[in-house]
């Protein structure tokens, strides 16, 4: 369907709204971010003057010693947490695509049902529990709930993702005369790989973005940022946090806007075929 | 060649049931092998709390007297349903639900929509969108927290300046019930929107653009293509989409608790959970809040499923 260029043109008119929506709030937080602590309650949207003070505050100053160990915990956390859904789902997913066995549904089924658990269900008791075991406070005692996040959505995205690889390929190879191993690494290995990589980085967003768990679970050694966030107060007692916080979800936001601005095309794929083709 | 057939002979295992092969038998056997540890540790990470918050529901048990733990049976349910502050936060949490979803079907549905036809910023359009999903919710909550706040605010002095100054520009947005639940539920809904309209988006995609095209040289409105054509070829992807979006809103925490912490009966489910088990530390109750929290999540699930015959696994082939 061949859009005219008066529709091309009224469709552009419409999209920048939606883009406005999307932008306004996060140049708000960038804008309090720069603005000097004298005109942060000036209400106006765009700063007048800007000042890198807030994220030396948190990086090197006095704020710094509760964010930097927080964003060491949250990307520790995290890339365990991803690590091991994808490794575990990496299987799972390749036994569902490939083999005939009972049950292959019935895992999918499960792994649905399990993320649409309700977070908070589960803190109550693994709060007790982490407390009696020597869990509360640590890295493990986050990554294992984490999994519960992190590793259906995995399996999930990708046993949609392999159910579309060409596996016949493989055989293919082989008759013309590639080993096995051969066969796989050059072949499935380049095929598979995107999958997997796509499915990496929507489970790290997960992770990523936890904060039931991270303030339930954790008081000071293994806060992440969301829970070192929420936590934050000024640089003394007396002043507001909100720059401070601001700075601290600029540099938390940055990383994530990269890769989306890289990838958004697999980012999409991802989602879409885990949900809804499923 | 064993892909295109595999689809094929998984849905007839019955027939070949009684001949099993050594062959099919290794195959189950590796399945389960290659599987199975993803599924333990899966139902593992869930089961187990959940269970034992079934345990625990039944005690009268406070952190910080452990020895006063006492059996009180269903006790903590019926302290539940007899207390207001109970029903305060199913209703914030169903209406928070409801709106939310409502609105962001409409909306998602109006971008996925602009997504699958515009032209120009095609790439860009997509990335700006897919923004809200992937930063962090705290992040957003507190971004729109710090727009409408008083003192650090934007929105007072841009609705003021709308309105010739007939908006009070020291409007306190979370000073009542109303303005803050409005807030929460903006946040909510800036933040979700992008996920359900890629849901959507993705349901227009494998709609047959011929189809619509006949609808259109046969001289169909807009509107009529839009209910006779598009909405029901979509159905599916509008019912998963709603589901998710649905059982996602009722567990609600984060914006909640950035922006207010439930002050002004602004509490839902989730955070009057996390009040009673992580600041009161009373594991009982806080663990029959769980239970019942997690058996309206089920339920919901389950209406969806039964009642509007969302065939989540069957749409996978």
């Amino acid at each position: 369907m061949d859009a005219t260029p008066k529709q091309k043109w009224s469709l552009f008119a419409v999209s920048i709204p939606v883009m406005l929506w999307t932008l306004i709030p996060l140049f708000w937080i960038f804008s309090l971010a720069v603005k000097p602590s004298s005109i942060q309650a000036d209400g106006k949207y765009v700063p007048r003057e800007i000042t890198w003070d807030n994220f030396r505050l948190i990086l090197t100053g006095g704020a710094s010693d509760l964010f930097l160990p927080a964003l060491r915990n949250s990307i520790i956390v995290c890339l365990l947490a991803t690590l091991i859904s994808v490794v575990l789902a990496m299987f799972c997913a390749y036994a569902i695509a490939r083999l005939d066995f009972p049950g292959k549904k019935m895992i999918l089924l499960v792994a649905l049902g399990v993320s649409f658990f309700p977070v908070i269900s589960l803190v109550t008791p693994l709060f007790d529990l982490w407390r009696n075991i020597g869990l509360f406070d640590t890295i493990p005692g986050l990554v294992i709930p984490y999994l519960s996040l992190t590793l259906p959505l995995s399996i999930w995205v990708l046993s949609a993702f392999f159910q579309q690889i060409p596996w016949e390929m493989e055989q293919a190879a082989q008759v013309d005369g590639a080993t096995s191993w051969q066969a796989f690494r050059k072949v499935i290995v380049p095929l598979a790989a995107p999958g997997v990589f796509t499915t990496a980085i929507i489970t790290f967003f997960t992770a990523w973005n936890d904060f039931v768990f991270a303030i339930s679970l954790t008081s000071d050694n293994a806060r992440t940022v969301p829970a070192a966030l929420a936590f934050f107060t000024g640089a003394s007692q007396f002043e507001q946090p909100t720059g401070a916080i601001s700075a601290a979800a600029v540099i938390v936001t940055i990383p994530v806007v990269i890769l989306v601005l890289i990838f958004q095309k697999r980012i999409v794929a991802g989602l879409t075929s885990g949900a809804v083709k499923g | 060649m064993s892909t295109a057939t595999a689809p094929a002979e998984t849905k007839t295992p019955s027939k070949d049931k009684a001949l099993l092969s050594n062959r099919a038998k290794a195959e189950r056997r590796l399945g389960w092998k290659l599987a199975g540890p993803a599924f333990i540790v899966m139902v593992a990470v869930t089961a187990w709390p959940i269970l034992q918050a079934i345990w625990l529901s039944f005690f009268r048990y406070r952190l910080t007297d452990p020895d006063a733990r006492e059996f009180v049976f269903l006790g903590n349910y019926s302290v539940i349903f007899t207390d207001p502050v109970f029903y305060q936060a199913l209703r914030n949490t169903l209406l928070i639900t409801v709106v939310t979803v409502a609105v962001e079907l409409v909306l998602g549905f109006a971008i996925a929509m602009l997504m699958h036809r515009v032209v120009l910023p095609r790439r860009t359009l997509r990335t700006i969108v897919l923004i809200p999903y992937s930063i962090i919710t705290v992040v957003s909550a507190f971004a729109w927290l710090y727009s409408f706040r008083t003192d650090t605010g934007y929105v007072n002095h841009w609705l003021n300046t709308i309105t010739f100054g007939a908006w009070d520009s020291a409007f306190d947005w979370f000073g009542s019930w109303a303005p803050a639940m409005s807030v929460i539920m903006v946040s909510e809904i800036w933040k979700t929107t992008p996920f359900m309209s890629l849901l959507l988006l993705a349901g227009l995609a494998q709609i047959d653009g011929a189809m619509e095209e006949a609808a259109k040289v046969d001289g169909a409105t807009f509107w009529q293509r839009l209910f006779k054509v598009i909405l029901p070829n979509m159905k599916a992807a509008i019912m998963v989409a709603v589901l998710f979006r649905t059982l996602d809103a009722f567990r609600i925490f984060d914006n909640v608790f950035i922006m207010t912490r439930g002050a002004n009966d602004t509490e839902t489910l989730s955070t009057l959970a996390y009040k009673q088990t992580i600041d009161r530390v009373e594991i009982g109750m806080g663990s029959a809040l769980s239970v019942v929290l997690f058996l309206m999540v089920f339920a919901i699930a389950l209406i969806f499923i039964k009642g509007f015959n969302v065939d989540l696994a069957g749409s996978r082939k």
